[in-house]
């Protein structure tokens, strides 16, 4: 699973129920945080979220800089088949994007 | 194939140097995805999100969402939430921190066929109320736990 | 355990003058079971999660963490490290060639041609500087990336570092040893007044983790170094450097002697026990 995207996807499919986490490799800087020099870090977070499954968006999250570094967003949908495709995209402040797509349910990472 | 989305940003307070709009072809059908509220984040206290986020301060308690944070966070930087809500037609979650300078910590919207259930990890300055804030059928609900946040002797 | 008793036993009687006061061996048994006692309802397994294995709200809470815990993010970057190539055209699958069987129990060791203890972070190094690369920074960033993986592909392998009967192996095992024991700092704290002596009890909010089981969970992914730079990932020696500087004592030289030392006796100590790097904590 040694992909490029910033977003890692782990999800299962129990009775058309889909529960979908999604771990996020990002900052998260509010622009409120100073460095050791005492200069203000500029504001870089994810403002928007997606996922989609089906043509639908199922999930649409807007979010502050104060969710942590790193997110964690975990959510479920109903509808959802073995096989299935979803989308999952985010942009942040600055305009910077990334989205990936997977298959659920997905495999968890092998030893 | 990459999907382009525009979104129009409903302010010009926004950080972003580039402007987008939204642009109908190029949108999943059904599709309306939300702009990013700079007016409710930016918010310097829970009302005042709260009326930009969704023009009202009308909170009913409910409970009928389960709210899970920990009594003590072992560290502000992430503390894991999760709003479970029962009420029907639960269209919205949004999570507010009383005691951040910025209370509005994220609004997560749903699809028809999405379970009004969210877990995410958000930062804490300090010891603060957590809000949950349910939109269903409508209507705004809402219910709280408090999460102390500490400084610690070494881990902090 | 045996084997090496023998093995000993066979050297003491062939009188090679070795003359030693140390009992490796000895120690661990000594560490181990003032642990088990000071814990009893913790099983030995357990102590490898650190102060989880003795705080419930806390374990509460790192329980969720792992459900899909950040480190992920880094054991994917430390994997395509691995295997991207170098200038030559090797990778760092030509360094570790039983990275899948896993390594990570075998650091730190003694090298007898060199006399030195060789850590992990310093293989990994090596490394690249033998195929003419530049060298990681020691602390954070690739070389706990490729730490991260690397431990990732060794986790459940027992810790298994040896002091071999070498007058220098032992005595670098017995200074480790003594930075272990000494106060340092204008705190005057040793590691042992909180790891050991105070394990389990709090210093302000923070409640201190049992040294026994401290090193198999590294590389490791802090949510306060992730607040701070964004990456989360840091090595041992990191780590102890931090401790240091917390009592308000000078810190070392990340793969310097004196740290490479603390990390040979203190990761002795935690012989036996399964590896589960890279692990998170607060």
């Amino acid at each position: 699973m040694a992909t490029s995207s910033t977003i890692q996807v782990r999800s299962s499919v129990k009775k058309g129920v889909a529960t979908i986490k999604c771990l996020v490799s990002h900052p998260m800087e509010t622009g409120m945080r100073k460095d050791k020099k005492g200069k203000l870090i500029p504001a870089k977070f994810i403002q928007n979220l997606s996922c989609e499954h089906a043509g639908n968006v199922v999930l649409d999250a807007e979010l502050n800089g104060s969710v942590s570094t790193n997110p964690y967003i975990k959510f479920k949908f109903s509808g959802a088949t073995k096989g299935d495709t979803i989308k999952v995209s985010w942009v942040d402040n600055k305009g910077d994007k990334d989205s990936v797509e997977v298959e659920i349910p997905t495999k968890r990472r092998r030893k | 194939m990459d999907q382009q989305r525009r979104i129009l940003l409903k302010s010009t307070l926004a950080a972003s140097a580039t402007t987008m709009a939204i642009s109908a072809g190029l949108l999943t059908p059904k599709a309306v995805l939300a702009a990013w509220n700079t007016a409710a984040f930016n918010a310097k206290d829970v009302d005042a999100a709260l009326t930009s986020a969704y023009d009202s301060t009308a909170l009913t308690d409910s409970n009928k969402i389960k709210l899970k944070a920990p009594d003590v966070a072992e560290n502000g930087a992430s503390v894991t939430i999760t709003v479970d809500s029962k009420l029907d037609k639960t269209e919205a979650i949004s999570i507010l921190v009383k005691n951040n300078a910025q209370p509005l910590t994220a609004t997560f919207k749903f699809g028809a066929k999405t379970e009004g259930f969210i877990t995410t990890n958000i930062k804490m300055g300090k010891s603060s109320d957590v809000i949950a804030v349910v939109k269903a059928n409508g209507k705004l609900y809402t219910t709280k736990q408090q999460v102390k946040v500490t400084i610690g002797g070494c881990g902090g | 355990m045996k084997k090496y008793l023998a093995a000993l036993s066979v050297l003491l009687m062939i009188a090679t003058p070795v003359v030693t006061q140390a009992s490796p061996d000895g120690d661990l048994k000594k560490f181990r079971s003032y642990f088990t006692d000071k814990f009893p309802e913790v099983p030995m397994a357990d102590f490898v999660n650190g102060v989880y294995s003795v705080d419930k709200a806390s374990r509460e809470q790192w329980e969720e963490f792992e459900e899909f815990p950040a480190y992920e993010i880094y054991i994917s970057k430390g994997e395509s490290l691995f295997y991207k190539k170098f200038a030559n055209g090797k990778n760092f699958v030509s360094c570790f060639p039983d990275y899948k069987k896993g390594v990570r129990q075998n650091y730190p060791h003694f090298d007898k041609a060199s006399g030195k203890i060789v850590t992990m972070e310093g293989d990994i190094n090596k490394c690249l500087t033998d195929n003419g690369e530049k060298p990681f920074g020691w602390k954070k960033g690739k070389i706990a990336y490729v730490g991260a993986y690397i431990a990732y592909m060794s986790r459940d392998n027992k810790l298994n570092v040896k002091v071999p009967n070498d007058a220098k192996a032992i005595a670098a095992y017995e200074r480790g040893k003594e930075h272990f024991y000494a106060k340092r700092g204008q705190l005057n704290m040793s590691c042992a007044d909180c790891h050991y002596y105070n394990a389990g009890n709090k210093i302000r909010a923070d409640i201190l983790s049992p040294a026994l089981g401290h090193p198999t969970g590294f590389p490791v992914y802090r949510n306060k170094w992730a607040s701070k730079s964004g990456d989360g990932m840091g090595t041992l020696h990191r780590r102890y450097g931090g401790c240091n500087k917390q009592v308000r004592a000078k810190p070392f030289k990340a793969q310097s002697d004196e740290y490479k030392a603390l990390e040979y006796f203190h990761t002795y100590m935690s012989n036996g026990l399964e590896l589960n790097g890279p692990s998170l904590r607060k």
